[in-house]
């Protein structure tokens, strides 16, 4: 289990939150319980299975839901 | 293809804008309605693309977004041909968007100036014993740095070779240079202002305090309340209600027009944002004026206490005892200072380091039999003499006699504020000393302010004697003052009060009242960026400055003040467009959006008023 955390493109409407947390629904290995979105600092923290998911298919998640990754940091 | 219109919205937010200019000029002067109509078109498909976009994004993941319900609204304007319409909702909600960006940007300036204050690059030793520059998380624990003159400081560490002046305002709040030699503590993200250091990394990265306190304030500014997430649960299902009840409205009326309508206006925009924004607008102000707070539900507490307590040594006082007085009787002084001297150097006492320091350099005996009296003092053997140091209460244990005269200075020096000190010599009274802690400059102005600002009850808890207790209680216009409290007896007040219903806000400095800390409904600590003081508490007041408090109560008062106008707001509004589409003639799609964004923006600007909010009482 690794947690990731990824910075992304300034979040700015109200929606935003929930089509981010959608798209983390839909992958299989993510940790669900930690998920994060953090609206004020634009970032989303979350644990993942390394063997089920790898990081890249997770920013390609989120981009396809129209928002940009700056940085992902996994640990 | 979705990529490039989504990052084109600006532009295509400014070419909607100057076609909806060009249909009603022409409309106006020209009386041209095919011009009109097909700017007005073309407007409507290019502005609605981005919206569309996002909408079927967010539909792929089973969420109904504002961009949904808006998509639709337009979609059905364009079915009756209400081109009009579909023009101007779809710019104004892409005109609105733009403009929460640069507002939004605004309230969040605070923790990003923050943020950027964290160093980037080091001076590292290399293996050659060279210098180079390399990425500051490429710096470990143990590595040898450089830091010159204007630079950042990159890590926590101490300082191996050179000297010279830091600014700590990254840290303390502080902006004057502090001065650093071989082995002074030096702390990351605060700015040599001349000299050249070299330091070892003690820690890096998140460990540093700098770190700490930056990852402290970006959690809490998206830390959430009770409220928040009863909101956030609400619009999870809100947006597909609006869906419903719209739909639900076009089967029974028939009319298009009417069900759009509500579609734009049910949009739930400045409830979802107004709340995050008066926070992170807060907090980034408390950041700036070093009070940190740690989230939206502390914001709430400490705005409703009533009760603060506050911890004697080092709070209200500057924690520093000094001997105010000496009162001798006897001849022999120099024997009984030796003596004394000699006692108390192994005492750990605070009282015994501020009589040592009175004292000075002097000859030290050998100690022997040393004997602790529990709320007493010492008695001990020093060079065949029964030597006994303490409170009147251990002068009378040994039955020593004291003068009417000692009996009449030992009350004056007690009244003014002092703790004594006494020492007899084989039964005979020699001196006595008044040793006084400082209370801090500014601290009366200070706790009166935080009466002006609505606190009843201000309580100060001390381990030292009441006489003492009561000086600075009088000194301080404090309501309450108990002396002789151990620890636990403060946490079992603090648990009292809690149970008489008061809001209760302990401030201490979060070492050996700790346990106090966690049991008030707020913990305050004055710390000087010490680790346990970030931890152990909801507030910290950096570099111990009380004057912090008031502001930080005010600020928390304005803040929650600020999130509850928000959600008026917000509500008012929706309630206030349903009630007109229904009970009214002049509302219509667009006059809907224009209210719905304008709303939005009012949430924004009302809480960027926080950024400036300076404490006036």
């Amino acid at each position: 289990m690794k947690s990731a955390t990824i910075n992304l493109e300034t979040l700015t409407c109200p929606s935003c939150m929930l089509k981010i947390e959608g798209a983390m629904k839909g992958l299989d290995g993510i940790e669900q319980d930690t998920v994060n979105v953090s609206f004020n600092s634009s970032r989303l923290r979350f644990d993942f299975d390394e063997d089920k998911i790898s990081i890249e298919e997770v920013e390609k998640a989120i981009t396809r839901v129209g928002y940009e990754v700056k940085k992902s940091r996994v640990k | 293809m979705q990529g490039y219109i989504l990052r084109s919205k600006n532009q295509i937010t400014l070419v909607g804008g100057i076609l909806i200019a060009i249909a009603f000029i022409s409309k106006w002067t020209m009386a041209n309605m095919e011009v009109f109509k097909w700017s007005l078109i073309i407007a409507s498909i290019l502005g609605l693309a981005p919206i569309a976009i996002q909408a079927y994004q967010a539909l792929r993941v089973k969420v109904v977004s504002i961009d949904v319900l808006v998509t639709i609204a337009v979609l059905g304007a364009f079915l009756i041909q209400n081109y009009e319409e579909s023009a101007i909702v779809t710019f104004l909600f892409l005109f609105g968007a733009f403009l929460e960006l640069r507002t939004l940007n605004q309230t969040r300036s605070a923790i990003k100036e923050l943020t950027e204050m964290a160093p980037e690059s080091a001076f590292k030793e290399m293996e050659n014993g060279e210098f180079e520059e390399v990425d500051v998380e490429d710096v470990d624990e143990g590595d040898i740095l450089l830091v010159k003159t204007g630079a950042k400081v990159p890590v926590d560490g101490t300082v191996l070779i050179g000297e010279g002046y830091i600014n700590e305002a990254s840290i303390t709040g502080e902006s004057i240079g502090v001065e650093k030699e071989k082995d002074s503590k030096v702390f990351a993200g605060t700015i040599l202002e001349n000299g050249t250091l070299q330091i070892f990394a003690d820690r890096v990265g998140e460990d540093t305090t700098f770190g700490r306190i930056i990852e402290l304030v970006e959690e809490a500014q998206d830390s959430k309340s009770e409220a928040e997430r009863f909101i956030d649960r609400f619009s999870k299902y809100y947006t597909p209600a609006v869906l419903i009840m719209s739909f639900i409205v076009w089967l029974f009326s028939r009319n298009i027009e009417l069900a759009i309508t509500i579609l734009v206006l049910g949009c739930p925009g400045a409830l979802v944002i107004g709340v995050p924004v008066s926070n992170v607008a807060g907090i980034g102000n408390g950041a700036r004026h070093g009070v940190l707070l740690k989230g939206s539900e502390v914001i709430h507490d400490f705005s409703k206490t009533d009760t603060i307590i506050f911890d004697k040594t080092g709070t209200l006082t500057i924690g520093n005892p000094e001997v105010s007085e000496v009162k001798y009787y006897t001849e022999d002084v120099d024997d009984s200072l030796v003596y004394l001297a000699s006692i108390e150097r192994e005492s750990s006492h605070p009282l015994a380091k501020a009589v040592l320091k009175e004292i000075g350099e002097t000859e030290v005996l050998p100690v022997e039999n040393t004997e602790v009296i529990k709320g007493g003092g010492i008695v001990a053997n020093v060079a065949g003499h029964r030597v006994a140091v303490g409170n009147v209460l251990l002068m009378e244990k040994e039955n020593v006699e004291l003068s009417k005269k000692a009996r009449e200075d030992i009350e004056a020096l007690e009244k003014s504020g002092n703790s004594l000190v006494l020492t007899s010599v084989d039964g005979d009274f020699k001196l006595m000393m008044g040793v006084r802690d400082q209370i801090r400059k500014g601290a009366k102005e200070d706790l009166s302010k935080l009466k002006r600002l609505g606190i009843k009850n201000l309580i100060m808890l001390s381990g030292d004697n009441q006489g003492t207790v009561d000086v600075v209680s009088r000194e301080l216009g404090l309501t309450e003052a108990y002396g002789n409290m151990l620890p636990e007896d403060k946490a079992e007040y603090v648990k009292k009060l809690k149970k008489e219903g008061k809001i209760v806000t302990f401030v201490g400095d979060g070492v050996n009242d700790s346990p106090s800390l966690a049991l008030a409904d707020i913990g305050i600590a004055m710390g000087s960026g010490t680790d346990v003081a970030i931890e152990t508490s909801d507030i910290v007041l950096m570099n111990s400055d009380l004057s912090r408090l008031p502001h930080a109560l005010g600020l928390t008062k304005s803040t929650a003040r600020n999130m509850l106008q928000n959600i008026v707001i917000a509500v008012g509004v929706v309630l206030v467009l349903l009630f007109s589409v229904f009970f009214s003639e002049w509302m219509n799609m667009s006059i809907g959006m224009l209210v719905h964004e304008a709303s939005i923006l009012v949430v924004i600007i009302n809480g960027m008023r926080l950024m400036s909010y300076r404490l006036r009482v």
